[in-house]
């Protein structure tokens, strides 16, 4: 039966089984392959994406259970200012090495910044401890949040 | 991986390396050794001077790259090496992955093409920048040709070559067809280094925007027309077979295409690979466990164990060890027992392959292309030369990329298909198929005088070779260099012994991890010199101040790092500050100095880790600070947690539940100061990872006075 998901602002068909999760269904039948692969158990943070805003990880998320929610990837997440914002700092800082868990963190960092722009230590540790980075980007990924958020400042003024 | 001294057999001279090529019809590339270039006799002609650089007409400059992206910044340093000499703006370069071809693209150093042993920036430090300068005299020369002036009077400038005196310039591409032409200059004048604009200057990276986009290909993101996705499992044991196997329920899974039977494993074919793994899962497999069924950790620490006791092959000797032992006014003696270790690269194993018409496609991300093609090809029945290797970033690799077997499982799934098939490893397949970092066994004994001076030291290593299976010729008379790499650390010690006892297994495969034997050997000799310095009631980074060899740049970094540490300065009880320091990678010297506290109840925190790192000359300064930063979380993650353990021949953990890494509200900050010397590059990728064990364990002591003598930490506490 096919499912109609809305991943970027647009409605796509997909014709798999329902318990297929949406990690799946976005890299190996719709071609988008930003969301990584890195556990499929929820346990690396590679795979998350955001659901009407929040960050959840894809390999645990089965296509019935989205429904009509708004998915949003890695590939249209510089459409939100947080999104932008947050790709913008990772440049900056020069974060990425490998890059391979940086779409993940971040799709989780973007989520994090969206609700709650001026994070704590505390609050980034734990809107940011379930995405694994091997190469050990991790201090740099705290600065950019911070530095992302300043980046934000201006534009939320702006808006207020 | 190690530096293996000398290499029989090396093949092509660096000479023919750089020799003419010429790109015809915008891409292919024809290597033609100490030639002068032949000129294309149809189509538009690209200027290729050589197998690295390719300007095209309409001024693009293509850089081929031969040693991979996997992390540590070659993307960029390489880039920045040709670029500085070739005098074009960074950021105008495009990049391409180097095919495989030894000849062309071998690592100058390690005579294969590779990427490894923290050697890209010393190998290519040379003919990178001469690739650049050769290129750039010749486009003077054909600009020169030109303007009719003495290509004395032009100079080349952000792709441009300039004619001052008249005011006149030529861009690069308008120059390609000219250029292609001209015979190579034997000699080439390569640039002061007072005259640098890019190398030393920190500069962005070249993949960073694809990487935070999504739009960056790894070798888990290849797709082709027609290509179908597999899941695989292995035998759980190393060896075994499968007996028998019922994939009735598997082959009703929706989207399911086929299942290939392998002898020692199994793989789904499916549409896409939540079908493949999902059908897997319900395979039911009766495995021949073979002779390895019986194997487990406590077998592999007991034949170490027994292993210590035979006495090894010399890899350093000098004075009297034993007599200097037995007359020392104080003596100690330790055991250090290190784990297996899992590579665990976030992106898992995977590969593409597509036979058609007695070639072979193979799209994978691998350290060592060449390797990669003799592989496939060997698996797929097929000579070389019709193996293609389209090599892809690397998410990831620390060694288990250098590798081939998920290469030759999946050419030998694609020959019983006909159509492009995508084999891709669960997290659990991943780390329970690795070419784990040895187990070692380790015996230390060191005299000491009533001065606290070391007048013997002995050690002796126990484990297997990785580097006999990798580059045979560089283990020579049984002894393995990377075995006893760093085995007397930065130290002089007058009456010497270390020694090493060469132990195989069969029940697993050993490979190379990211600081390879420096990583072991550093952990054991930075802390039973911490013993030593204890021992004798002396300040451990002052004990090791007193040790050094007659080297001003190892006093240089350990000053720098007592400064910015704070070395000495209080803590808080519960903590404590642990050194260490190292020097390998051709001459690259590191000292850590960690802060550790621990609670109560013994969780532990590493709160600061401050390391100075003199690497030589600095290329791209940033990527030095990062890979330090990076290697301390790696080496981290192993110190706290890292170890795989066999039960029954099976391997315990498989995903990140149970082989645990470092998480970013454990990620301790860790400033890195750098110290410039000499005038060519050292390796960095892997100091910061053997570094950071012994700071943290040498830490743990000075804050419970425990020492850690068995690692992971967590396991020996």
């Amino acid at each position: 039966m096919p499912y109609r998901l809305t991943i970027n602002g647009e409605t796509r068909e997909i014709d798999a089984d329902g318990d297929t999760p949406l990690l799946w269904a976005l890299r190996d039948i719709l071609g988008m392959t930003g969301t990584k692969f890195g556990c499929g158990a929820g346990l690396c943070g590679c795979c998350t994406v955001h659901i009407d805003g929040v960050a959840i990880r894809a390999c645990q998320t089965p296509i019935d259970s989205v429904g009509t929610a708004g998915i949003v990837t890695v590939e249209g997440v510089d459409r939100t200012d947080a999104g932008r914002f947050v790709q913008q700092a990772w440049i900056d800082l020069e974060v990425v090495q490998c890059g391979y868990c940086q779409p993940g963190q971040i799709m989780s960092a973007a989520a994090l910044l969206a609700g709650n722009p001026d994070p704590s230590d505390g609050e980034i540790d734990e809107a940011m401890s379930g995405n694994l980075c091997r190469c050990g980007t991790y201090s740099r990924i705290r600065d950019a949040i911070r530095h992302a958020a300043h980046l934000a400042k201006p534009a939320m003024e702006t808006a207020q | 991986m190690t530096t293996p001294a000398t290499r029989p057999g090396h093949g092509p001279s660096r000479r023919t390396v750089l020799s003419a090529g010429i790109a015809v019809g915008g891409g292919l590339l024809v290597g033609v050794p100490l030639a002068a270039p032949v000129l294309s006799k149809s189509g538009p002609v690209d200027f290729a001077p050589n197998a690295f650089i390719r300007i095209a007409r309409n001024g693009t400059v293509t850089l081929t790259m031969p040693y991979v992206e996997m992390g540590q910044g070659t993307y960029t340093s390489v880039p920045m090496l040709i670029a500085e000499e070739l005098e074009v703006p960074l950021a105008a370069v495009t990049l391409e992955h180097a095919p495989a071809d030894d000849m062309l693209y071998r690592n100058p150093i390690m005579g294969a093409q590779e990427t490894d042993g923290s050697l890209s920036m010393r190998a290519a430090w040379e003919p990178m920048r001469r690739a650049g300068a050769t290129a750039r005299t010749m486009l003077i020369a054909a600009a020169a040709a030109e303007w009719r002036v003495d290509a004395a009077e032009c100079r080349a400038a952000e792709g441009f070559v300039v004619h001052d005196r008249t005011r006149r310039r030529i861009a690069y591409g308008d120059l390609a067809e000219r250029a292609a032409t001209l015979p190579i200059p034997p000699q080439v004048t390569l640039k002061d280094a007072a005259a640098f604009t890019l190398i030393g200057r920190p500069q962005k990276r070249l993949d960073s925007a694809d990487k935070i986009n999504g739009t960056a290909i790894f070798g888990m993101d290849v797709r082709l027309p027609g290509m179908k996705i597999a899941a695989v499992m292995a035998s759980p044991v190393l060896g075994g077979r499968i007996a028998s196997l019922d994939d009735r329920e598997a082959r009703r899974v929706t989207g399911v295409r086929s299942v290939v039977r392998l002898d020692d494993a199994v793989a789904v074919v499916a549409d896409h690979w939540a079908a493949a793994k999902k059908a897997l899962d319900t395979m039911v497999v009766t495995w021949d466990d073979g002779p390895n069924a019986g194997f487990s950790t406590a077998r592999l620490k007991g034949e170490l164990d027994a292993a210590s006791q035979r006495d090894g092959v010399v890899g350093d000797e000098a004075g009297d060890e034993a007599g200097a032992f037995a007359s020392a006014a104080r003596r100690a003696e330790a055991v250090y027992r290190l784990p297996l270790l899992a590579h665990a690269a976030m992106e898992p194993l995977n590969c593409t392959v597509h036979l058609h018409g007695g070639r072979c496609d193979v799209w994978v991300g691998t350290q060592a292309a060449s390797r990669a093609q003799a592989a496939a090809a060997a698996a797929a029945g097929l000579q070389q030369d019709r193996v293609t290797i389209h090599n892809q970033y690397l998410g990831g690799s620390f060694g288990r990329r250098a590798e081939t077997d998920n290469i030759v499982q999946a050419v030998s799934i694609a020959r019983r298909l006909d159509h492009p098939v995508k084999v891709v490893w669960s997290r659990e397949e991943d780390t329970q198929h690795d070419f784990y970092r040895p187990a070692y066994h380790n015996t230390l004994r060191a005299g000491l005088d009533r001065d606290g001076r070391v007048t013997s030291w002995f050690h002796r290593i126990v484990g297997p070779s990785p580097l006999a299976r990798w580059l045979p010729p560089a283990v020579q008379n049984g002894l393995d260099p990377d075995a006893v790499t760093s085995a007397t650390g930065p130290y002089q010690f007058p009456n010497r012994h270390v020694d090493y006892v060469r132990h195989e297994e069969h029940a697993f495969r050993s490979g190379f991890w990211r600081g390879v034997g420096t990583t072991h050997n550093v952990f054991v000799v930075e802390s039973f010199i911490d013993e030593l310095a204890a021992a004798s009631g002396v300040d451990p980074l002052e004990f090791r101040r007193r040790h050094l060899r007659d080297d001003p740049r190892l006093r240089a970094v350990l000053d720098l790092a007592a400064e910015k540490s704070a070395w000495g300065e209080p803590l808080p009880p519960g903590s404590g500050r642990g050194i260490s320091l190292l020097q390998d990678f051709g001459g690259t010297i590191l000292a850590q100095i960690a802060e550790v506290s621990v609670h109560d109840g013994g969780s532990l925190r590493v709160g600061r880790v401050t390391s100075v790192v003199d690497c030589g000359k600095l290329v791209n300064p940033d990527t030095v600070i990062a890979q330090i930063q990076g290697g301390v979380i790696f080496g981290l993650s192993a110190a706290l947690y890292g170890q795989i353990t066999f039960s029954e021949g099976r391997v315990e953990q498989g995903n990140f539940d149970s082989y645990a890494a470092v998480r970013m509200d454990e990620a301790p900050r860790v400033a890195v100061h750098l110290i410039e010397s000499g005038e060519a590059p050292f390796g960095v990728g892997e100091s910061g990872t053997s570094g950071i064990a012994p700071a943290v364990a040498n830490a743990v002591y000075a804050a419970t006075g425990n020492r850690v003598r068995n690692l992971p930490i967590t396991s020996d506490r």
